[in-house]
């Protein structure tokens, strides 16, 4: 036993099959996502940047009803209501979303009563200075426009499961 | 005019006049020294990339075609930075050290024979002047730690003067072995021995003149000297100079910028140094593997990188399989297992020479 522990040990024995299980690794498929070429899969329930839908015919859903506002945790919602100059339907007038308050629970969407506030799938908006993170209502419906088909999918997805 | 010329030309030995003497000279240096500062740039990458495949990482990917550029891009960011001398260190020490690391690691590459005549200086003592030249490398890295004035790289610079002696005895010893059976110090003759003798010629077989070489009759002196060349060059597993996890950089913590970039620098090629050493003393250096027509074909300078590289794959390896000996194993392998091995193969190898009469005997000594 002695005499064998000497052995294995002036011949590296338990550094030759380390080299070897190492080589099987030097040599097998790497795990890394190549990430800005490649992307991982994105859940249906994914929480990532809100949008504001519309209607299929361009009309916007959001009615100011100020749910998603109340149970806002973080209290990162400002909404200002008011009739609309055209028709007089009560719309926002003001809708703003501070993205570095938001906490991405989700809440806003769960209590909107016309699905019109949904967090997308997106989760790359990054941007160079804080104000642009300070989401307005424009921003929010362009990006309900931009993002509509996945919104859509996704919202579709996770239907039977509500 | 004239007489400014020729002093350029008697400095730097470029015939601006005439045919300096020295012409070939600093040709060969500047050739050496450029194919060499290119080779580091692709192997401190093919260590990042070693490392990052056994941990099934991919490893610097973006700089250029896999890469490829990576170690230039780094080059750059370091020369753009700004270097930051602490208030309490003595600077002109500060700023020496890297230097001296730097200097003294190119300064060994002098004597390296990357092919057949093919070295700077094809001294007699060569193989003494590498001894030195590595034991001096040493001084960059304690000098660094002191001028610093700061604790960690006080204790990097600690460690690091207890390890590298540690060692060096018993790679001293090991090329002892090496010369017991050459007969002579000159780095182009120990090449040239191992072609000229051994396994190969004893059984009848010249051609496989890979079994000729001395990593096979002085195997266990082979792996002591790759061992200890680790440990020689500071790295892993023996990183304790360094020791990251401990010593934030070891004697490195207070340097950015161009001085750590030598410090970079000096570290990779040393530790070319050191696979180069490994390569003329056990492996043949510039000569092919099997003596047979496709194999001779190619030059004996890549022959001799191909070697130099496939020695730092297995230091790389080490970095990424072993991990990092505690303080007192350390020392105990140096001084309670390799050195009296190795003494004790000094002896067996002068004795097994001595009534064998086997030996190289083309020499010039």
């Amino acid at each position: 036993m002695r005499a064998g522990q000497v052995i294995n040990t002036l011949l590296l024995k338990e550094f030759v099959s380390a080299f070897f299980l190492a080589m099987r690794y030097f040599f097998g498929a790497k795990p890394t996502i190549n990430y800005p070429f490649e992307k991982g899969a994105v859940s249906p329930r994914f929480r990532g940047e809100h949008a504001l839908r519309r209607y299929p015919n361009g009309e916007e859903r959001c009615i100011a009803c100020k749910l998603c506002e109340a149970i806002c945790p973080a209290q990162a919602i400002t909404i200002e209501a008011g009739p609309r100059q055209n028709d007089g339907t009560r719309r926002t007038v003001r809708y703003d979303i501070d993205m570095v308050k938001c906490i991405y629970c989700g809440f806003c969407q769960e209590a909107c009563p016309v699905d019109a506030i949904v967090e997308g799938p997106n989760f790359e908006f990054a941007t160079e200075t804080r104000e642009e993170l300070y989401f307005s209502k424009e921003k929010l419906l362009s990006n309900g426009d931009r993002w509509e088909r996945e919104i859509a999918a996704n919202l579709s997805a996770d239907a039977p499961y509500r | 005019m004239d007489f400014f010329l020729s002093a350029l030309d008697y400095l730097l030995g470029i015939p601006f006049l005439g045919w300096g003497e020295q012409i070939g000279f600093v040709y060969k240096g500047l050739a050496l020294l450029v194919g060499l500062l290119i080779f580091t740039a692709f192997i401190l990458l093919a260590d990042r990339k070693i490392w990052a495949a056994v941990q099934m990482r991919r490893g610097p990917n973006v700089v250029g075609p896999f890469g490829l550029l990576q170690s230039f891009a780094d080059l750059l960011k370091f020369v753009f930075k700004e270097v930051v001398i602490p208030a309490g260190s003595d600077k002109v020490l500060f700023l020496l050290a890297p230097l001296i690391t730097a200097t003294l690691a190119l300064a060994g590459w002098a004597v390296i024979p990357v092919d057949n005549g093919w070295a700077m200086a094809n001294i007699n003592v060569g193989i003494l002047y590498l001894l030195g030249i590595s034991s001096l490398g040493v001084y960059g890295v304690i000098i660094g730690g002191w001028a610093s004035n700061s604790k960690y790289p006080f204790l990097g610079a600690l460690r690091s003067a207890a390890q590298m002696v540690s060692y060096e005895v018993s790679i001293g010893l090991v090329i002892i072995t090496v010369l017991l059976c050459v007969g002579s110090l000159n780095l182009n003759d120990i090449v040239v021995a191992q072609s000229e003798m051994g396994l190969a010629h004893a059984l009848g077989v010249p051609w496989l003149s890979f079994l000729n070489w001395f990593w096979l009759p002085l195997f266990p002196m082979f792996v002591v000297f790759y061992i200890s060349a680790l440990a020689e060059t500071n790295r892993p597993p023996f990183d304790m100079v360094e020791g990251e996890s401990e010593l934030v950089a070891g004697f490195m913590t207070e340097y950015s910028a161009t001085p750590y970039l030598l410090f970079m620098l000096g570290e990779y090629i040393a530790i070319l140094l050191m696979c180069a050493m490994t390569t003329i003393l056990f492996l043949g250096g510039w000569a092919a593997p099997i003596d047979l027509p496709p194999f001779t074909w190619i030059p004996g300078v890549i022959w001799f990188f191909i070697k130099v590289s496939l020695v730092f794959f297995m230091i790389a390896m080490a970095k990424a399989i072993v991990p990092r000996y505690r303080y007192d194993q350390l020392m105990r392998i140096g001084w309670k297992l390799f050195l009296p091995l190795s003494l004790i193969m000094v002896v067996i190898v002068a004795f097994v020479l001595q009534l064998t009469g086997w030996g190289w005997h083309g020499g010039i000594a």
